[in-house]
């Protein structure tokens, strides 16, 4: 069940990246499309399979529970067995065509390495934090809700918040204020980071300056990654912890 | 070889285990026996380490078994309800159960013995309950463990992988290993056991041999002994 999905989940990715560079005839304009699908398309599909997954898997986690391993690792190997799955289809399925179309010539390896990067990162954080809801939830109906709810939560309705508080309180400076907010979204920290490694913070105005100036360095770089880490870290040990204490 | 202290467990508002106290000599066969809903699976469950218990102290083989796997080595488990991912195949799932545990033998012999043969190639799916059971069965009988636990193994079997199954218990409790069994088939559990283990309402209420819980309740045959303690607490 999981390999097949990832073979077309691999597929997907495999197409995509061979129809944007048609369409695009230039890899780095194909990045940037790129970017927007995969900041929006990878945490929906991380939740989802995440979610799916662990429901179907119960009845086998079941038979192995009774066998001499560890709790923790039985669910952490589901999880990397999932994570990793999807990582590497996201990884070979997009990089393959870029590849053949001379990417290693090319000048926007780096942005792509980035995107890939970040790509796997939030993969990481959505499977991971999918698992958490399908912990804590024997309901299937409420724990597929739930997932959903917090991708849409990150992926739209936080940055329509966010917007909102910036215009109720445009008379104050809020560069720190911004700056915060988008380091505690995964899927904003993403997009920010790579939308100032392409270089079109221009577009972004005067915060777009006071972002270029901190996501722009090395250590706004390592901070963002640390974060980014911290996103992975924090539900992998929930998943430890609350395996641990759960009744089957 | 199974002790267990003040066992406490509670499900959401429902209290199932209040205060186990149980200790389980070596070799034997014991039945765990109890209404529908009197916590014998949770008992089971608890010992595997499935249930972690809200209170309480279970130890297997002199070993405290919390936070501890490895214990589980000396178990071999029949779980109630064979749930096995259903796109796998009965060999498959063979194979993998051994690599998790240690390399045996013991399961050709097994699949002889319930003559699972024709379905080795099949996908779990498409069995029916009984033969998932047999194919339980075997899963549990292939590791020569020195504690067995049996949660009704009797569901779904035919007569006579019945017998069979109950020759494979006798034959195991003749190697000294302790076998513990739940079930609701009474006249199973009479022929089989040594000794049983009466759940009520979250307690132990009886412990003993069959003849000393005929003389206890003042009936004749095990059956009304069984009917005579339910009525006697629930009338």
């Amino acid at each position: 069940m999981r390999s097949r999905w990832s073979y077309v989940y691999f597929a997907f990715y495999l197409l995509l990246g061979v129809v944007l560079l048609f369409l695009n005839n230039d890899l780095s304009k194909a990045v940037i499309t790129l970017m927007n699908v995969i900041i929006v398309l990878v945490p929906l599909i991380g939740t989802i399979f995440g979610v799916m997954y662990y429901y179907n898997s119960q009845e086998f986690t079941e038979l192995l529970l009774a066998q001499p391993i560890k709790r923790s690792s039985i669910f952490l190997g589901q999880y990397l067995g999932v994570a990793l799955s999807l990582s590497m289809s996201l990884i070979l399925g997009l990089g393959i065509p870029f590849v053949f179309y001379g990417l290693f010539e090319s000048s926007a390896i780096w942005d792509f390495s980035l995107l890939l990067i970040t790509g796997t990162f939030l993969t990481l954080i959505f499977t991971a934090l999918a698992f958490n809801i399908a912990l804590s939830n024997e309901n299937k109906i409420k724990g597929f809700g739930y997932a959903i709810l917090l991708w849409l939560f990150l992926a739209v309705i936080y940055d329509g918040l966010f917007l909102m508080t910036l215009i109720m309180f445009e008379d104050y400076p809020l560069d720190k204020v911004s700056l915060f907010g988008t380091m505690l979204n995964p899927i904003d920290l993403s997009r920010t980071l790579i939308l100032l490694k392409l270089d079109i913070s221009a577009l972004l105005g005067y915060t777009g300056a006071v972002f270029k100036q901190f996501f722009g360095t090395s250590f706004g770089l390592i901070v963002s990654f640390v974060m980014l880490t911290v996103w992975v870290v924090m539900p992998v040990l929930r998943i430890v912890f609350k395996s641990k204490k759960k009744d089957f | 070889m199974v002790t267990i202290q003040n066992l406490h467990k509670t499900f959401g508002k429902n209290q199932v285990l209040s205060g186990v106290d149980l200790s389980i000599s070596e070799g034997g066969i014991f039945a765990v026996l109890g209404p529908n809903g009197s916590g014998k699976t949770t008992l089971i469950k608890s010992v595997l380490g499935m249930v972690i218990p809200d209170k309480g102290d279970i130890s297997v083989l002199g070993e405290n078994i919390k936070k501890n796997s490895e214990y589980r080595h000396k178990i071999d488990y029949l779980p109630q309800i064979a749930n096995f991912p259903s796109n796998l195949k009965v060999k498959e799932l063979i194979k993998m159960i051994k690599d998790l545990r240690k390399p045996t033998n013991e399961d050709e012999r097994l699949i002889d013995l319930f003559k699972l043969e024709p379905f080795l190639d099949k996908k779990l799916g498409n069995l029916s309950g009984g033969t998932k059971q047999k194919v339980n069965l075997v899963l549990t009988f292939m590791f020569d463990s020195p504690l067995i636990i049996l949660d009704e193994p009797t569901t779904g079997l035919d007569p006579i992988s019945l017998i069979r199954l109950k020759d494979l218990i006798k034959a195991e409790k003749n190697k000294g290993k302790t076998v513990l069994i739940t079930s609701h088939i009474m006249s199973f559990v009479e022929e089989i056991s040594d000794e049983i283990v009466f759940i009520l309402e979250g307690k132990i209420y009886f412990k003993g041999s069959i003849q000393k819980l005929k003389t206890k309740t003042n009936q004749p045959d095990f059956e009304h002994a069984i009917a005579s303690i339910l009525t006697d607490n629930h009338a």
